[in-house]
Order: C-alpha cells, then sequence, then structure tokens
C-alpha cells in the first residue's frame, strides 16, 4: 500500500494499492480518501477489532494549524513540509493496518482501499482536539476508577504493563531531544547561510587576489554545508523522529488493550455478583412462597449463568489475544527500530561522505594563497 | 590551576628572534582572575638576567596596550590589539546549573556533562592564555615596541605593577576621546588623500573592517548552533543506552550498539564545532582587532595632517601679520616632521599587516581544511 499524490483541493491524497492477495477484486487499484476517512477507518476498527484485544494502530493526530495553512493555500517550507509530513504518516498507518493479519480480513479495511466513494465519516470527533492520548489516557482512568479492583493471577500481564509503561516514558524522553535536534539542526542551517553570504562580502573586499578566491571559495563550500544540514535536518525528522512518535502512539495502543482485558474481567465479575443477587432473590422468593414470581427469578438466573459464563470465556479469549498481539507488537517494532535507525545512520554516513568531497576541493584553493 | 600545555592557537605568523623570547609558560585560574606566567630569553643587556619569569594579571597587559597608544612616539605603528578580557562567566554559569540540576538526571549523564562543561572551560582557559600570548609575542616581534621601557618593565619587575583598573573620571575622560574620534572619523573619512597608497588603504581598511566584523558574528553563531547540536546528540546517546539497558534482547543489543555510535558522532561533531572556534572564529576576531588598530594608525595620521595643513595656514597667516613668524615657522616644521615620520612608517606597518593576514589566513584555512577532512574521515 502506498500513498501518494496529496492533492490540495479537498485534501485527499490518492491512495494506490498493490496486491497479490485473493480477496482483492484486482492486482493493483487506487482510490482517492480523505483525512477524515482515516479518522473513519480508525473509529470503525477500534470499536470491533479492540474489544478483541488488538492493537488498533492509530492514525496521525489532526493539526489544526497545519491544515489551515494547506488550505489557504501557503507555499511555504513549512507547510510543503507539513503536507509530506502527513502523507508520510498515513502510509505507515496504513501499512500497519493491512501488515496486521486480523485487521487485513475485516471487510471495512477492504472496503477504504477498494470502493470508489465512501460515505463521510462523521463520528471523528473523539479524535478531534484531544488527540488521540488523552482519549486513551481517559479511558484508562475510567477503568481504574471502577471499584472492583483486579487481583491478577497472571503476573504475566502486570509484568508487561509496567514494561509498556516504562518504555513509553523512555521513548517521550527520546523524543524530546531528538524535537531538539531538529531545532537545532535547522538553526544551523539558517546561520550556515548567513556566514557563507558574510564569507563572500568578505572575500570581495580582501585585495590579495589568491586570498580572496579562497574566501569565496570557503562561501561556497559552507553553503554546500547547508545543503548538508538541510537534509540531515529533514533525516532527523521524517526518520527518526516519526518513528518516535509513532512508537509512543502504538504504546499508547497498545496499552489500552491491556485496559480492555480488564474491562472484560471486570464485567465478568459484575456479572457474577449479578448472578450471585438473582440467587439471593430467588432464595427469598422461595421463603416468601410467590410461586408465580419464582419461574421468571429462575429465568433470569439461567440467563445470567450463561452470561458469565460468555464473560469469563471472553476475558480468557482476549487474554489470549493480547498476548499473541504483544508479542507480534514486539517483533514488529524491532524490526522498526532496526530498519529506520539503520536508515538514519546510512543518511548520516552519507553526509560524512559528502562533507569530504567539499573540503578536498577547498584544500588546494587554501594552500594556493601567497 | 589548570597548566598551560602544548602548543598554543597562535595565529600570526612571527619570526621567534633569540634575542627576545616571550611566551606563557603557565597559568592559573583563580575565582574571579587569571594570573598568567610570562616567561622572558633574552640575550639583550638591558636585563638582569637571561631568563626570567613573572606573573601578571588581565589588568596588566591592558595597562602595557594602552601605554603604547597614548605615547605619542609610536603614532606611526599599528600597536597589536589588547588581548580580550578573559571571560569565564557563561561557563561558570553552566557549571552552577549543573550542579542545581544533579538530582534530576542519571549518575551517568550527571558525568558525562560535567566531563563537557569542564572541556569547554578548559578550551576558554586556553584561549585566554593564546591571546595574551599573541599580544606580547607581537610586541616583542616589533622593532620598535620591543625597546619600549614600559614592555621591559612589564616582563622584568617582579613585583604587582599596582595597576588598578581605570576609576570612574578616567572612564569617562576615554569616552569623550572616543566621541571626538568618531567624530573626526568621519571628518577625517571624506577628505580625499593626495597620496593613492593611504587613500586606497582608507577605503578598503574601512570595508574591511565592517565586513571581518560581521563574518565573526556570523561565525560565532553558526559555531554555537554546532555545539548545541552536538550536545543533542549527546544526550541522545544516553537515552539510547538507557533503553539498551532495560533488557537483553536484540533490540537493547541493537540501542546499545547505536548509541555506541551516537557517542562516537558527537564526539567529532563537539571537535569540529572546537576547530572551527579556533581556526576560523579566532582568526577571524583577531583581525577584527586588528583591523581596528590599523584604522587607528589611519586616524592618527590623519590628525597629524590635520596639524600640519593648520599650521601651515597659521605660518601664512604669520607671515602675513609679520608677528611670531619664528615660532609659526618652528611649529610648522614640528607638524612637518611628525605627520611625515609617521606617513613613513605607517606604509610599511600598512604592507605588514597585509602580508601577516594573507600568511595567517593561508595557516587557518590549511589547517581547517585538514581537521575538517581528518575528523570525516573517522568512521
Amino acid at each position: 500500500v502506498a500513498v501518494t499524490n496529496p492533492e490540495k483541493v479537498g485534501l485527499c491524497p490518492r491512495l494506490c494499492s498493490q496486491t497479490s492477495l485473493a480477496m482483492f477484486r484486482s492486482k493493483v487499484f487506487s482510490v482517492r480518501r480523505r483525512y477524515s476517512d482515516f479518522l473513519g477507518l480508525y473509529e470503525k476498527l477500534s470499536v470491533k477489532q479492540s474489544l478483541h484485544g488488538c492493537i488498533v494502530p492509530p492514525p496521525p493526530e489532526k493539526s489544526v494549524v497545519g491544515m489551515t495553512k494547506v488550505k489557504v493555500g501557503m507555499d511555504d517550507p513549512s507547510s510543503v513540509e507539513f503536507v509530506e509530513r502527513r502523507r508520510a504518516a498515513l502510509e505507515r498507518y496504513l501499512q500497519r493496518v493491512v501488515s496486521h493479519p486480523s485487521l487485513l480480513q475485516d471487510p471495512d479495511v477492504r472496503e477504504f482501499l477498494e470502493r470508489e466513494e465512501l460515505p463521510r465519516a462523521v463520528s471523528t470527533q473523539a479524535l478531534s482536539g484531544a488527540g488521540f492520548l488523552k482519549m486513551i489516557n481517559k479511558a484508562s482512568d475510567a477503568v481504574n476508577k471502577m471499584t472492583i479492583k483486579m487481583n491478577e493471577s497472571d503476573t504475566w500481564f502486570e509484568d508487561k504493563f509496567q514494561e509498556v509503561e516504562n518504555e513509553e516514558q523512555q521513548l517521550r524522553k527520546l523524543q524530546a531531544v531528538v524535537d531538539s535536534l531538529v531545532n537545532h539542526r535547522k538553526e544551523l542551517c539558517g546561520s550556515t547561510a548567513l556566514f557563507a553570504k558574510s564569507m563572500a562580502m568578505l572575500g570581495n573586499s580582501e585585495d590579495n587576489t589568491a586570498l580572496s578566491r579562497a574566501l569565496s571559495q570557503l562561501a561556497e563550500v559552507e553553503e554546500k554545508m547547508e545543503q548538508l544540514h538541510q537534509e540531515q535536518a529533514a533525516s532527523d525528522f521524517f526518520i527518526f523522529a516519526e518513528l518516535l512518535a509513532d512508537y509512543i502512539r502504538l504504546l499508547a495502543a497498545m496499552r489500552g488493550c491491556f485496559d480492555q482485558r480488564v474491562r472484560a474481567w471486570q464485567r465478568w465479575q459484575e456479572a457474577q455478583s449479578t448472578l450471585q443477587k438473582k440467587r439471593e432473590a430467588e432464595a427469598k422468593l422461595l421463603w416468601a412462597n410467590k410461586p408465580d414470581k419464582l419461574q421468571q427469578a429462575k429465568d433470569e438466573i439461567t440467563e445470567w449463568e450463561a452470561r458469565v459464563t460468555q464473560y469469563e470465556r471472553d476475558f480468557d479469549r482476549i487474554g489470549m489475544t493480547v498476548r499473541k498481539e504483544v508479542l507480534r507488537f514486539e517483533k514488529e517494532k524491532a524490526k522498526d527500530f532496526r530498519s529506520q535507525l539503520v536508515k538514519y545512520l546510512d543518511a548520516m554516513l552519507q553526509s560524512k561522505q559528502r562533507l569530504v568531497k567539499f573540503w578536498e576541493a577547498f584544500l588546494p584553493e587554501a594552500k594556493a594563497i601567497a | 590551576g589548570e597548566p598551560h600545555p602544548g602548543p598554543r592557537a597562535v595565529n600570526v605568523d612571527l619570526q621567534t628572534d633569540a634575542t627576545l623570547q616571550v611566551d606563557i609558560s603557565d597559568a592559573l585560574s583563580e575565582r574571579d582572575k587569571v594570573k598568567f606566567t610570562v616567561h622572558t630569553k633574552s640575550t639583550l643587556p638591558n636585563f638582569k638576567q637571561n631568563e626570567f619569569s613573572v606573573v601578571r594579571q588581565h589588568e596588566e597587559f591592558i595597562w602595557l596596550h594602552d601605554s603604547f597608544v597614548e605615547n605619542e612616539e609610536y603614532a606611526g605603528y599599528i600597536i597589536p590589539p589588547a588581548p580580550p578580557r578573559p571571560d569565564f562567566d557563561a561557563s561558570r554559569e553552566k557549571l552552577q546549573k549543573l550542579g542545581e540540576g544533579e538530582g534530576s538526571m542519571t549518575k551517568e549523564e550527571f558525568t558525562k556533562m560535567k566531563q563537557e562543561l569542564e572541556a569547554e572551560y578548559l578550551a576558554i582557559f586556553k584561549k585566554t592564555v593564546a591571546m595574551h600570548e599573541v599580544f606580547l609575542c607581537r610586541v616583542a616581534a616589533h622593532p620598535v615596541l620591543r625597546k619600549d621601557l614600559n614592555f621591559h618593565v612589564f616582563l622584568e619587575y617582579n613585583q604587582d605593577l599596582s595597576v588598578r583598573g581605570k576609576n570612574k573620571k578616567e572612564k569617562l575622560e576615554d569616552f569623550f576621546k572616543n566621541v571626538v574620534k568618531s567624530a573626526d572619523g568621519v571628518l577625517v573619512a571624506g577628505v580625499k588623500d593626495v597620496d593613492d597608497f593611504f587613500e586606497h588603504e582608507k577605503t578598503f581598511l574601512l570595508e574591511y573592517h565592517n565586513r571581518v566584523k560581521d563574518a565573526s558574528a556570523k561565525s560565532d553563531r553558526m559555531i554555537r548552533s554546532h555545539k548545541n547540536a552536538a550536545d543533542d546528540i549527546n544526550r541522545i546517546a544516553s537515552s539510547l543506552y538507557t533503553l539498551g539497558t532495560q533488557d537483553s534482547t536484540d533490540l537493547c543489543k541493537f540501542f546499545l550498539k547505536v548509541s555506541e555510535l551516537f557517542e562516537k558522532t558527537r564526539k567529532i561533531e563537539s571537535r569540529v564545532a572546537a576547530d572551527e572556534d579556533l581556526k576560523l572564529a579566532d582568526l577571524l576576531k583577531y583581525y577584527l582587532r586588528e583591523s581596528q588598530a590599523a584604522k587607528d594608525l589611519l586616524y592618527r595620521r590623519s590628525r597629524a595632517l590635520v596639524d600640519y595643513e593648520n599650521a601651515n595656514k597659521a605660518l601664512d597667516k604669520a607671515r602675513a601679520k609679520n608677528r611670531d613668524v619664528l615660532q609659526a615657522e618652528t611649529s610648522q616644521q614640528l607638524c612637518c616632521h611628525k605627520f611625515e615620520k609617521i606617513s613613513e612608517s605607517a606604509k610599511q606597518e600598512l604592507i605588514d599587516f597585509k602580508t601577516r593576514r594573507v600568511a595567517a589566513f593561508r595557516k587557518n584555512l590549511v589547517e581547517l581544511a585538514e581537521l575538517e577532512l581528518k575528523h570525516a574521515k573517522v568512521t
């Protein structure tokens, strides 16, 4: 799946999919989708799948500032960057969705990829303003506030949850520093450009011919350095920073799964206590000798016994799914981090090599000063 | 205190002369002052011994510089620019902040940052020593200034020169002197010189000085951005290290490796920034000060020319009125002599300045390029 050609009109990126899977109608196809469509997909998936304990990848954040600029039609570098950022993020989001075996089977996903026209997604309010992370945290608080505290028989879940929280914290710290690096790199770009101009002026003033030329050459080298810094800043951002941002949100999604499991447990427990109450009610009726109400009570007990069994089964199943999901996630994460960081380091290396060429060309000029 | 090791960043090419060699052999940083050990080796008969050392502080260097500037005899020379005041304020502040924030970071991070800041402090220290040394070497290399009595006292007198910083009155006098100077400067710059050489030099120096000033400021900013980026890379390395030590999975091992790479990168980037600072920023700063000193020389020559022209006018008037003619003649001769003397030595000084400048830029630009290549090739 690739997301290409974001167009400003209605801001509909074109979605190009390539597949060899039999379930799709054709091998290569493309559709146009709006950003709100992506949000809508997430809504649908999370409602269905997270009940089973699936980690549903979250879509990229809404950005009022970014979108307004683009809508207004500003062509400055920051809005160009925003569009590219949005495009890349949407692409990663979809790739994660389709690489998940269960989600790929989901009819909503198929529809999203294939159908020409999608009905306008309306229930995207949850993801507006507050953003994805706040939503998860709010839900988490709600779970924690519930009166019945879960006594964990399986320490695996507790340990994992702690690990996830730790990791999220570490990644946040790292993200803050990488963001700082991106900013300083951009500053370096700017100050290098100014310095280059200044050196060129100085070279013009210098009345020794060879020195004058060398200074002009130095100015050119610095201009090339600015270019390098620019590329490096892009690499810092698009490869490293975005990777961290994605995983911070994915870890939050994972926390959401754990919370779902707790909710499932709570549902089971509540059903058990309701069943207990029904049994007590039946006993009271037996005592009070009210045969007509007795049948109803017996029916209710049967109903609730079934529910208890169902909820227990659900709880066990969600537990298994969460375990599976976590393992799968960890594999994906390791792969992702490896490939992205290797890409990042490669870019750094390339940069260094070009730097060498620039200075090698300059050295003889400097030596020629007489 | 820190002893003064190894080769200094001397950014002027000077011939060392066996008859008088001056260097700063040691330096001590105390609280808010730096004590320089000025070491002299000389075969000149003026000194009591052939080799001796004294301890001097920054104010005493300034006193020596100012005594040259105020000496009418030296009006025709480019007075070597005074070294800037040692400034550890920023560095000290950072070290203090680090101490306050010790509780909020891991032991590793703290140790690392402390080492960073200490290295920075040491670098500033080395620089200030180098700049004070360059000043003395320039004086020692100058055929006339090296014979100056104050200079000899500075080198030899092993007691405190009791040169307190300028008091309020003196500072005010300086202020007015500078105001007059700049007003004159405008006036003088407007008068076209008959001598082509000096006319060219005036135009050249005015423009050059401004552009060197701009280049110096911009280079400082660029190097600061570079240092900031290197600091971030340092913190990224620490952060990745923490992530890597959480567990012993393959991913964690990978994080540790990447952390190492970032650490290496950071070291290289820091060195690059430091080298740019020494070879480029310091060079520009130095020539900013020297070009100002050269401008000051031109100004003094212009003043002497104005005095000469006024003396001529006064002589004409005296002759016309036939009053105080002898007095006017003597005065005019003195002014003429003074002006010619300054012009002659100024010409040579300005030619030497150019030679020194070209040599210094060559040396530093070559070294800069070589260092950049050296650092970039480390894999």
